[in-house]
This record gives C-alpha cells, sequence and structure tokens, in this order.
C-alpha cells in the first residue's frame, strides 16, 4: 500500500469511501428527522438520549473525521485537476449531451452543502448538542428538538428565509449525490458495463429520497405540522385528554386546570 | 468526381501559435470549392496550398496526421467545439466535408491540456502518453513462439472486451476533452486489455502499479467519472475500462 494515498486513484478512493461514509450518515439523520413528523415527543426522546449519550458524541467526532478527509482531499483533487486541465482554454466545446452538470460542478456542489451544514450546526447542532454538553440555557431546553424545528421553520420572523436556504441546500445535496453515488461505486472498481446504469438509476432514486424526505419535514414544520405540546402528565386531574394545554412540557404544578379538573 | 457532390465555400477560424511559447491567435482564412466528398484533411491540405501559394507570413499550417485511416492515432484538432470534429466515434481523418454546410464558418483548435503542450499551430506533444505506454503497457514475460489459436481458451465475452479496450489508438481526445484533464481512460484502455487475457494477467498488477504512477508524475488530472471522454472517443472506448483500472490498482496495491 506503500504511496498509494498520495496516487490519483488513491485519492479518489478516499474520497468515495467518506462520501459513502456521509451518506450512510444522511440515511440515519433522515430516519431521526421523519420521527417528529409522527411524534413530537418521540422525537424529542431520540434528541434526549442522542444529546446525552457519549458513543453519540464519540459518533460525531468520527463524523467530523468523515467529512474533514472529504472536504480537504475535494480541494486537494480539484486544485490539481485545474492546474492538470493548464490555462489555455477552448475557444468554444460544446460536448454532447450525456455529461452530468453535477459532475462537471462537485467542488461547487459541495461548498453550498457546507454553507448549508454551517446554518444548520448554528440552528440545531449548537442549540442541542453542544448546549446539552456545555450546560448552556437557550430558548427551548436542548432536548426539545420539535419545539427549536417548529421555532425556525415556523414561529420565527425568518421562518421563510430559513425554509428557503434549507431547500436550496437540499438542491445542491441532490445534484451532488445524483452524481456523488455512482461515482463512488465506480472509484472503488465496483461497477461495469451492465452496473453502470443500474447504479445511475438507483443514485437517482436514492438522492430523490433522501432529499425529498429532508424536504418534507421541512416543509411539514413550515406549514405548522409539528405538535410541539407534550402528552398530558396530569390526566386525573387536568381536563386534557391526551394533549397538554400549557406552552412548556406539561408541568402538574403549574396546571391551569388542576383545580378545575373532573 | 462522383455525382452528387456539392461545392462549399467555407470560413476557417484556425488556431496559429509559432511555437510553445508563442502567443497564439486565431487567424481567419477562406477557402472555396472544396468537393463535399472531401476529407477533413484533404481540405486542409487545399488550405496550405492556398497558404503557400499565396505566401502569408505565418506559412501553412502544422498539423498532425499519418494513416488517414483512423488506426494510428496521429491526428488531432478541435474543430468546432469537439474533439474530432461534430461527427460521433470517428478520428478527424475520417471527417467528411459533408457533414458541413456551404458558408459555414469552422473553428479549428488544437488539443488544450496541460499535459499536451502545443508544439506549433495545431500539433501538440503526446510524448507523454508513449512515456505512460513504455512505464508498463506491455507484455514483458517471454511468450515463446507463436502457440496454437486453441490452446489458451478464452471466452467470446472476454475476447470481445479486451478487444474494445485495444481499439484505444492513443490520440489523446480523451485527456483533450476532460476537464479534469485526466487520462484516465487511455490508461484505463492499455491496462484493459492486458488484464483480461491471460498473457497479461500475469504482470497485471506491476502494470497497473507502474502505469498509474507514470500518468500521475507526468501531471494527468485526477478523474470524476464526468464521462466526458467516452463520448468524444473515436473508439467509443468505455468507462467501464476504468472501473476496471481502479479495480486492478486497488488489488495490486492490497497484495503488498
Ligand atoms: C453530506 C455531505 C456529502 C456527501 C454525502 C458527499 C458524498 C460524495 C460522494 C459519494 C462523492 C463521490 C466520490 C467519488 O466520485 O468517488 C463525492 C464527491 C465529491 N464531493 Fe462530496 N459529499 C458531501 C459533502 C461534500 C462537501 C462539503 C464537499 C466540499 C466542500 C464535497 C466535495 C466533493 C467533491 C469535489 C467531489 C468530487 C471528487 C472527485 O470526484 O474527485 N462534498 N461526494
Ligand atoms: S481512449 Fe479513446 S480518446 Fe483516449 S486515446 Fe484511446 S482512442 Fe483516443
Ligand atoms: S491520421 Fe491516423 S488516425 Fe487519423
Amino acid at each position: 500500500m506503500k504511496g498509494f494515498f498520495k496516487s490519483s486513484i488513491g485519492k479518489k478512493v478516499l474520497m468515495s469511501v467518506s462520501g459513502l461514509f456521509l451518506i450512510l450518515f444522511l440515511l440515519f439523520h433522515l430516519c431521526m428527522n421523519l420521527v417528529v413528523v409522527f411524534s413530537a415527543s418521540a422525537y424529542n426522546e431520540v434528541c434526549a438520549f442522542l444529546g446525552s449519550n457519549w458513543y453519540a458524541v464519540a459518533g460525531t467526532m468520527v463524523l467530523a473525521a468523515g467529512f474533514l478527509v472529504h472536504i480537504v482531499y475535494a480541494f486537494i483533487l480539484t486544485a490539481q485537476n485545474r492546474k492538470a486541465r493548464g490555462t489555455d482554454r477552448y475557444d468554444n466545446q460544446n460536448l454532447p449531451a450525456g455529461v452530468e452538470f453535477a459532475s462537471k460542478n462537485m467542488l461547487v456542489l459541495g461548498v453550498i452543502v457546507c454553507c448549508g451544514l454551517l446554518v444548520h450546526f448554528g440552528q440545531f447542532w449548537a442549540k442541542m448538542m453542544y448546549a446539552e454538553l456545555a450546560g448552556t440555557e437557550g430558548q427551548f431546553a436542548p432536548t426539545d428538538g420539535a419545539a427549536w424545528i417548529n421555532w425556525y421553520f415556523h414561529d420565527s420572523p425568518l421562518a421563510v428565509a430559513f425554509v428557503i436556504v434549507y431547500l436550496v441546500w437540499f438542491a445542491a445535496l441532490w445534484l451532488h449525490l445524483n452524481h456523488g453515488f455512482w461515482s463512488a461505486f465506480h472509484t472503488v472498481g465496483l461497477s461495469n458495463n451492465v452496473w453502470i446504469p443500474r447504479l445511475k438509476c438507483i443514485a437517482k432514486w436514492f438522492s430523490t429520497i433522501i432529499c425529498a424526505g429532508f424536504a418534507f419535514v421541512v416543509i411539514f414544520a413550515a406549514c405548522g405540522g409539528i405538535n410541539t405540546k407534550s402528552d398530558c402528565c396530569n390526566k386525573e386531574k387536568c381536563g386534557a385528554k391526551t394533549e397538554c394545554h400549557q406552552e412548556a412540557p406539561c408541568n402538574p404544578q403549574t396546571c391551569p386546570n388542576a383545580e378545575q379538573g373532573k | 468526381m462522383a455525382e452528387g457532390h456539392k461545392s462549399l465555400n467555407l470560413t476557417l477560424r484556425v488556431w496559429r501559435q509559432a511555437n510553445r511559447q508563442a502567443k497564439g491567435e486565431f487567424k481567419v482564412y477562406n477557402v472555396k470549392d472544396i468537393s463535399t466528398e472531401a476529407s477533413f484533411l484533404e481540405m486542409m491540405d487545399i488550405l496550405n496550398e492556398q497558404l503557400i501559394n499565396e505566401q502569408v507570413p505565418e506559412g501553412p499550417v502544422a498539423f498532425d496526421h499519418d494513416c488517414r485511416e483512423g488506426i494510428c492515432g496521429m491526428c488531432s484538432l478541435f474543430i468546432n467545439g469537439r474533439a474530432h470534429g461534430p461527427d460521433d466515434d470517428i478520428t478527424t481523418c475520417q471527417l467528411h466535408m459533408r457533414k458541413f454546410n456551404d458558408g459555414d464558418t469552422i473553428t479549428i483548435e488544437p488539443w488544450r491540456s496541460g499535459g499536451f503542450p502545443i508544439i506549433k499551430d495545431l500539433m501538440v506533444d503526446r510524448t507523454a502518453y508513449d512515456k505512460i505506454m513504455q512505464a508498463g503497457g506491455f507484455v514483458s514475460v517471454s511468450t515463446g513462439g507463436v502457440p496454437d489459436a486453441n490452446a489458451i481458451p478464452i471466452s467470446k465475452v472476454i475476447a470481445d472486451e479486451a478487444m474494445d479496450a485495444a481499439a484505444c489508438i492513443g490520440c489523446g481526445a480523451c485527456a483533450a476533452t476532460c476537464k479534469n484533464g485526466s487520462a484516465m481512460l487511455f490508461v484505463s484502455a492499455k491496462v484493459s486489455q492486458l488484464a483480461l487475457l491471460p498473457q497479461g494477467k500475469v504482470e497485471a498488477a506491476k502494470r497497473a502499479k507502474a502505469m498509474v504512477k507514470k500518468m500521475d508524475e507526468l501531471g494527468f488530472g485526477n478523474c470524476t467519472n464526468t464521462g466526458a471522454c467516452e463520448l468524444e472517443c473515436p473508439k467509443s472506448v468505455s468507462i467501464s475500462h476504468i472501473a476496471r483500472l481502479n479495480r486492478e490498482f486497488l488489488k495490486a496495491n492490497i497484495k503488498d
């Protein structure tokens, strides 16, 4: 393996493996997000579990390393490619149809994905995982993920802007994955004349499902679909059948209905 | 001349550059009465005759060619924005003037890629591909005399696949077209044609490593699987060979 990671193919393998790892993470993240559509309290349990859990913190470190490898090599490879191309440009180049837009613009798309990530980090990771670890106080509890989602995409004065930013982010991700998915398999040699069209087809479906899934959760939240009220914890005294009427999570001490309860 | 041919009057925008260091520019020339039955290179010959007669200061246009039948890989030329011109799956020498219309303006450029520096006008230095071949694109073990054709059974599928890769003529259109200046299609064709066959398998690992090393050393880019190369390759070499090269290279590196 001496010199493998210095070779062009070796560097591409790093790109491919880190990319596939990030894809797995996306899949996991999407599953987590979809929970909020069904139940805000179940989602918050997932948040509570992943926030306070040191395995999750370790997982985050591994994930960060994956991103780092992918991003560092993205810039190294792109810089080398520009040098290899040389400074001379064709007066005009009209390629026949068949070259995917994404395949020629992976760095630009990656940078957009990266910018989206930074916004996302500021909004959620800093307010949830980091806040919990650092013990800082926020507008909502770090484990109340559903409330955070509802705030950013529905209640915040900037909600519409956030929704647009997120949808642009997912569009860039869609393009990046559309090419990246099959390209990653090709790079590690797992492709041939039969599988190239199959992988391209799977890539289309896969990136569409992933990105449409993420977009759905955002739009669902923007439409006010997230129920931030918790289940009633004071059923004997309070009139609420299932849902707590209080703004904050259900608390028997401050329940305004406690006295009138039947 | 055969019946049915037409004559074309054309405007040519040709890249002129005295040498590698000189600053190049497009010069515009008009050619008249070019038969639609002429080949593109014959049209270039007619242009050159005209330039010699007119005694233009820049002289005739330098361009590469040899066999003029699509097998040597010498002809290059980026014509109207495409390597080997507007037709698919052919070399420049196989391009005919019937692909053009009377009154057309045709832009003719050299390959422009870091790996292929311009020598003069439309002629570029493609020795980088020869150097990659010298690094391992051959079978060096003694294979003895010519064996009986059926002594080494090879399935039709494998033979066809090896033949498709062997069709590569080393013209350089792949790297010239690639936005990353990558020579992967060429290298993968050369690695594939031998890795697929028993005679070449013996040195497959060594070959893949040596040729990739040379390709990197010469400064060719990293493939991002855009697939532009296979669309412009005159021999329709498929990028599936690139997947095989990646596989061979990975295998070779894992082995040691
Ligand atoms: C969730 C985030 C991301 C995922 C899932 C992802 C996934 C992938 C995959 C699977 C590939 C294909 C690898 C190959 O062709 O072998 C790829 C390529 C690439 N990615 Fe990403 N990526 C992500 C984020 C980024 C970011 C943040 C950047 C840069 C700032 C980036 C830049 C690139 C570039 C330049 C390539 C092309 C590299 C090449 O083919 O040589 N990606 N990505
Ligand atoms: S792979 Fe095709 S384009 Fe590249 S050198 Fe060979 S014949 Fe030319
Ligand atoms: S001149 Fe030989 S291939 Fe065109």
